[in-house]
């Protein structure tokens, strides 16, 4: 008898454990929903909107797996998770992915057995001035003022950049933001520096938020993307692939409105495979084969989601700089789709 | 023996009326010198008093009120209609080195646009500033220029209400949170008033089938109300949810542990007290992320355990430790002679307790246990961090929408006046509670 009832817990822990390894892809079909791991709120990348509907830029990473997953951007739930929270939610797997906001980082990809598919955003330290400086570029800076929270890496990064270019600077340093963002409205400096989407985010808080410009350089490394747990590839290449496929259809000049014609005009045969037309590549990931279409028709290109979201015609006011494709000056680069 | 009549002399006492208090003493002189103005040293309190409110109200009254925007539905409402023309001007500049140097500067001038009612007010103030002077010098400088004042944007607030009160829970279900709180609440001041009929019954209901009955208003999926999912539960409803069922099981829970701990019985005794101890010794943040985070690593994989299940369990027991420990000390208080008493009537344990000495002990708790309940009302704005939506997650969330950006202090202003309503209000009614069951121990 004693022995049955441990064969019997131990079958029971098998069927557990397959059906734990049964693929994530194939559990939030069963589920009918993504859930996905956002900020507790940040300007641009993931808040609700008046309607009560998730938007930002993150935001639309998610999207974008449910639209590839499902079929439908609309199937997420959205979990809030805070700087602490965030990890942990995703290892215990209360969400099935993370887009927020997160750096990849050495010890976050090896010791925390997560896995990063690829970067949405490469953030790092930018400058802002007065537009009416004159100022386009931050190698004009030299001899400037800058306003910089004391005793942070980005002070240190600020060093080193003026250094590397030969320029002189002075430093006016303070502790925290509020105070740094007073002392440059007051005037007490030429340049604010700190993280660009900060930047944005303060300028935005600032009395007359168009006297002030975020300059295009990126002097530091935080390069911004969602994530998943150890385990499971095939969901991660899901992730990767969909983040790939919002900058291919950038690149290939694919956007939400011209999807649905170009599907019938291309020649091209990246697009035609990238649009299922060609090849069973969704399969592959056991997804449709219109999957990247439905992402592309639903959430549209990386171009459009980050207009839409920070932008320089939304309150954010971010110029691509960086982020901008690889073709056009900046670093967003993917693999080609073959 | 001679008689001495005192007939016709009989004196008669009738009493003067009482003189009226000196005037000093009543009205409202009498009240501000009894009140105000006892001595030199309150009195220089109340002239301190006097002068931080009127450092602190006449700002805030403007800013909430006088300058504030009501009408509209979007952040264009608040925004100033005026134009702000950027004039240069020549004045004197004084150096770090105190020599003074001629600079060119600009001074807003507020000009209102033909056709135009100004939705904000501006005066013309000395502003100081800093330049820049010479190389690398800032020089000081001070222009007269025109300053909008800033006023709340209540519009922000107006907005985003409903998603303040019910979450994301969708808008054309609100009606059940909407009915079921009402209903609750009006049964909670029915069963509070003095002397009305059945109190003892609605009691009852409250606590056994109504939290049922709400629970599949809320949840839907059943007489064709469809599901909704409690994750999109969020903002006051869910503060008032999380609270609300933490306090009401609490409660029982709590006098059940504080019993068990000063029983005879060794396994029970024990047992409590670990319980009690464990949930005490740990912060309520600790006990949200074990609930969140290290349950699902024990339990069976793919098994998965509603989150606002886990989270209300993990706070109905933090609170239940405390309220034990709250109880056991109302226990404590009462004399011995009253259990010496119960036992000598006869009375057995539970009637000893159910008769005698809870009745008792319980008045004794009212004020720490009202605390401890205005304690957690507050505490529930920590289930932020596991992800659930309280009112504080739903304004935090709000203030970061782009559109909204910056508008944090109406958010947390409208977040703090509502707490205070609540919390105000259970504070005073524990006040009359414990003036009714005033005991004279």
């Amino acid at each position: 008898m004693k022995n049955t009832a441990i064969l019997t817990l131990g079958v029971g822990a098998a069927m557990f454990a397959t059906a734990a390894y049964a693929g994530m892809v194939d559990d939030i079909k069963k589920r009918g929903e993504l859930i996905c791991g956002v900020t507790t709120g940040l300007a641009g990348f993931a808040a609700p909107n008046d309607k009560g509907e998730w938007a930002g830029f993150d935001v639309d990473i998610c999207r974008a797996v449910a639209a590839g997953v499902l079929g439908d951007s609309m199937k997420v739930k959205f979990v809030p998770t805070t700087g602490k929270s965030r990890f942990p939610t995703l290892q215990s797997g209360e969400v099935d992915m993370l887009a927020r906001n997160t750096t990849w980082t050495f010890d976050r990809d090896v010791k925390l057995g997560f896995e990063f598919a690829g970067v949405n955003f490469y953030d790092g330290q930018g400058f802002m001035v007065r537009k009416d400086l004159g100022v386009k570029s931050a190698l004009e800076l030299d001899g400037a003022t800058v306003c910089v929270a004391t005793g942070s890496t980005t002070e240190l990064n600020l060093g080193d950049y003026f250094r590397a270019n030969n320029m002189k600077y002075v430093p006016v340093v303070f502790e925290k933001s509020d105070e740094i963002r007073a002392g440059y409205i007051a005037g007490r400096c030429d340049a604010y520096t700190t993280d660009r989407s900060g930047l944005a985010a303060q300028r935005s808080q600032m009395p007359n938020p168009d006297a002030h410009v975020v300059l295009p350089e990126v002097i530091s490394k935080e390069p911004l993307g969602p994530l998943v747990r150890h385990g499971d590839n095939q969901w991660g290449d899901v992730v990767r692939w969909t983040l790939n496929v919002l900058i291919i259809a950038e690149e290939k000049g694919l956007t939400s409105a011209n999807v649905d014609g170009m599907k019938g005009s291309t020649n091209d045969p990246e697009v035609k495979r990238l649009l299922g037309m060609e090849g069973e590549y969704g399969a592959r990931l056991g997804l449709p084969n219109d999957w990247a279409l439905n992402i592309i028709k639903q959430v549209g290109n990386y171009s459009e989601t980050y207009e839409r979201n920070i932008g320089p015609n939304t309150p954010i006011g971010l110029t691509r700089g960086v982020n901008a494709a690889w073709n056009k000056g900046g670093i967003l680069y993917s693999p080609p789709f073959r | 023996m001679s008689q001495t009549d005192f007939g016709e002399t009989q004196a008669v006492f009738t009493p003067k009326p009482d003189l009226p208090p000196p005037a000093i003493t009543v009205g409202i002189i009498g009240w501000v010198r009894g009140n105000l103005l006892p001595d030199w040293f309150n009195g220089a309190m109340t002239v301190l008093a006097l002068i931080g409110l009127y450092f602190v109200i006449p700002p805030v009254v403007n800013w909430a009120l006088l300058d504030a925007h009501f009408v509209g539905d979007s952040r264009k409402a608040c925004k100033p209609n005026v134009q702000i023309v950027r004039d240069q001007v020549v004045t004197q500049a004084t150096m770090p080195d105190g020599s003074t140097m001629e600079v060119t500067t600009s001074a807003d001038r507020i000009v209102v646009p033909e056709g135009v009612v100004p939705n904000v007010r501006w005066e013309r103030r000395m502003v100081e500033g800093v330049v820049r002077g010479k190389g690398r010098e800032y020089a000081k400088v001070v222009v007269e220029k025109d300053v909008v004042i800033e006023g709340a944007c209540w519009v922000f607030v107006g907005v985003r209400f409903d998603q303040f009160i019910y979450g994301f829970y969708p808008k054309s279900e609100r009606w059940r949170p909407t009915v079921v709180i009402g209903i609750g609440l009006l049964m909670i001041i029915y069963m509070l008033t003095d002397g009305l009929p059945h109190r003892g019954r609605v009691a009852m209901f409250l606590l056994i089938p109504f939290p049922v009955i709400a629970f599949f208003m809320f949840s839907g999926g059943v007489m064709g109300m469809p599901h909704v999912d409690n994750s999109k539960w969020g903002g006051l409803v869910l503060t008032i949810i999380i609270s609300s069922v933490a306090i009401t099981g609490a409660l029982p829970l709590g006098v059940a542990l504080a019993l068990g701990r000063r029983s005879q019985m060794p396994i029970i005794r024990w047992f409590c007290i670990i319980v009690i101890e464990f949930f005490r010794s740990v912060p309520m943040i600790t006990i949200l992320f074990m609930a969140l985070v290290v349950l699902p690593l024990f339990l069976p994989p793919g098994t998965s355990f509603d989150q606002l299940l886990r989270v209300l369990i993990g706070v109905t027991i933090f609170i239940a430790a405390y309220t034990a420990e709250v109880v056991r000390g109302g226990l404590a208080a009462l004399p011995t002679g009253q259990y010496e008493a119960a036992n000598a009537l006869g009375l057995g344990y539970w009637k000893m307790m159910r008769l005698i000495i809870l009745p008792q002990a319980l008045r004794i708790m009212i004020p720490a246990i009202v605390s401890l309940f205005i304690g957690i009302f507050k505490d529930t704005t920590l289930v932020q961090i596991v992800g659930l939506n309280d009112l504080l997650t739903m304004v935090q969330l709000a203030v970061t929408d782009a559109q909204w950006i910056g508008l944090s202090k109406e958010g947390y202003f409208f977040c703090g006046f509502v707490f205070f309503i609540f919390c105000f209000s259970m504070s005073r009614y524990s006040m009359y509670l414990e003036r009714k069951l005033h005991t004279g121990h």
